[in-house]
């Protein structure tokens, strides 16, 4: 069963909403021994990276979630500030981060002042060959974007696919059981329920 | 590509989704979570949805109606009315609302986008402001209150401080335009885009695609809302929630960002 982690941030009842019309079995998971109960695990996120890392450290669940992931190699989907966290750490902030994923969280600012932040509404997508994550959206996916720093990969390989405003970015990443999407697939309407099938089926 | 917006803004009032005309007048339309599925179905961009009572009648945000919402809705909800207080703005993103929306409070007190900001984060703090021209051509001013009140200062000045206080977000509600489905008022529109360098959205006046065209060959990559032109169809306004086909949506995108010339 698909487990939302509740550790006080993001829309859990959107991804059992979009579980519930798909027929696929998914609860919130907000203490450890319902953590255990996942097969795969949703980790979502709003806000600011410190704050998130903040709640997950204290939700009594951080322990169980970094053994389910790095030693049990549980799959696990972060969710915008989610997959944010992934990294070592952001721009953002001081709070070090879960860092299962090789990289750092970036500022759009930094690159281009011009540049109209957050990068807000629908953008394309485009997956790296072969993403089982991105499945049926190798060509014409559009998902919903609301975020103003981006996750920098330091492997390349990591990148599971990219988005463009103001410059490429990693929009979505992959490493082993780890996977990551910066935008919202809960409220990306088709695109997006394709999107957490194809994580529920993997 | 990063894609103009076309989102529809509901209006709640009593418990029922209701359309004005210039702030006033509000009419019944039909039940806003039902209204909600319809929009769903067509996939809609964003939805507005602003309780029109909040503030008016010193209430807080009725929470119980914002998880019904935040529930039913597939696609980004923003959230206004009543909101006084970074703890309410958190509570609300708690409820999976992606942006909260402030107004009157943000005039009467500033500081609060600043606040809100550091608890859920800039990129989900949209501040609106309701605008009426004055004569002379003397700045349009910004109101509150249901267009009640006149805050006497210029729709610049205030986008200016919005923006350096943190906002994610500036929607440009027209209170003249209002219902009347004859279009944007895009000078308006142009002035708050040359004064922020934040997403915008602009609301009041649109009455067909034409008119989203216009804005949007206007501004660029633009938020365009509207209200009536979603929920009314006909001369005789008979109400019929619609909302345009992707086919449709993106033609009108590529006229309208084609460069001229």
């Amino acid at each position: 069963m698909i487990r939302v982690i509740d550790y006080g941030l993001g829309n859990i009842s959107a991804f059992l909403n979009m579980y519930k019309r798909m027929n696929i079995e998914a609860a919130v998971a907000r203490n450890a021994d319902e953590l255990r109960q996942g097969d795969k695990l949703i980790l979502p996120g709003v806000g600011a990276f410190d704050h998130a890392m903040e709640l997950l450290d204290g939700s009594g669940m951080r322990a169980t979630l970094d053994e389910l992931v790095t030693e049990r190699k549980v799959p696990v989907l972060g969710i915008c500030v989610g997959m944010q966290i992934l990294a070592r750490g952001s721009d953002e902030g001081t709070a070090r981060g879960l860092g299962w994923i090789d990289g750092h969280v970036k500022a759009f600012r930094a690159l281009e002042r011009d540049l109209l932040l957050p990068h807000m509404g629908w953008n394309d997508v485009k997956p790296g060959p072969g993403s089982r994550l991105f499945a049926g959206l190798e060509s014409d996916a559009r998902f919903y974007f609301l975020h103003s720093f981006y996750f920098h990969c330091e492997r390349e390989v990591d990148i599971a696919a990219v988005s463009h405003y103001g410059i490429d970015f990693g929009c979505a990443v992959h490493a082993d059981n780890i996977y990551g999407v910066q935008f919202h697939p809960e409220k990306s309407h088709h695109f997006g329920a394709q999107l957490l099938k194809n994580f529920a089926e993997l | 590509m990063l894609r103009p917006r076309i989102i529809p803004c509901l209006l709640v009032h009593d418990g029922g989704l209701v359309k004005t005309v210039r702030f006033r007048e509000p009419k019944y339309v039909g039940d806003p979570i039902n209204a909600v599925k319809i929009f769903n179905e067509k996939e809609a961009d964003e939805l507005i949805v602003l309780d029109i009572d909040a503030t008016a009648q010193r209430r807080e945000p009725n929470f119980r109606l914002i998880a019904q919402f935040a529930a039913e809705c597939r696609m980004p909800l923003c959230y206004g009315g009543g909101i006084k207080t970074a703890e309410q703005a958190k509570r609300i993103i708690g409820l999976g609302v992606e942006k909260v929306a402030i107004s009157s409070a943000a005039l009467d007190r500033p500081e609060l986008i600043a606040e809100i900001a550091a608890e859920i984060g800039s990129q989900s703090v949209v501040v609106v402001l309701d605008v009426k021209k004055r004569s002379f051509g003397r700045e349009p001013e910004v109101w509150t209150h249901n267009a009640t009140r006149a805050t006497g200062r210029g729709v610049t000045e205030v986008a200016q401080q919005a923006a350096s206080l943190g906002a994610g977000e500036i929607v440009v509600n027209s209170i003249d335009e209002d219902g009347q489905m004859k279009g944007y008022d895009l000078g308006l529109a142009a002035r708050v885009r040359a004064a922020v360098r934040l997403p915008m959205t602009v609301l009041g006046g649109a009455g067909s695609l034409a008119d989203i065209g216009k804005l949007i060959e206007t501004c660029g990559v633009v938020g365009a809302s509207a209200g009536s032109f979603f929920v009314f169809k006909g001369p005789y306004r008979a109400v019929l929630i619609s909302y345009p086909a992707q086919a449709q949506k993106e033609d009108l995108i590529r006229t309208a960002l084609r460069p001229q010339h």
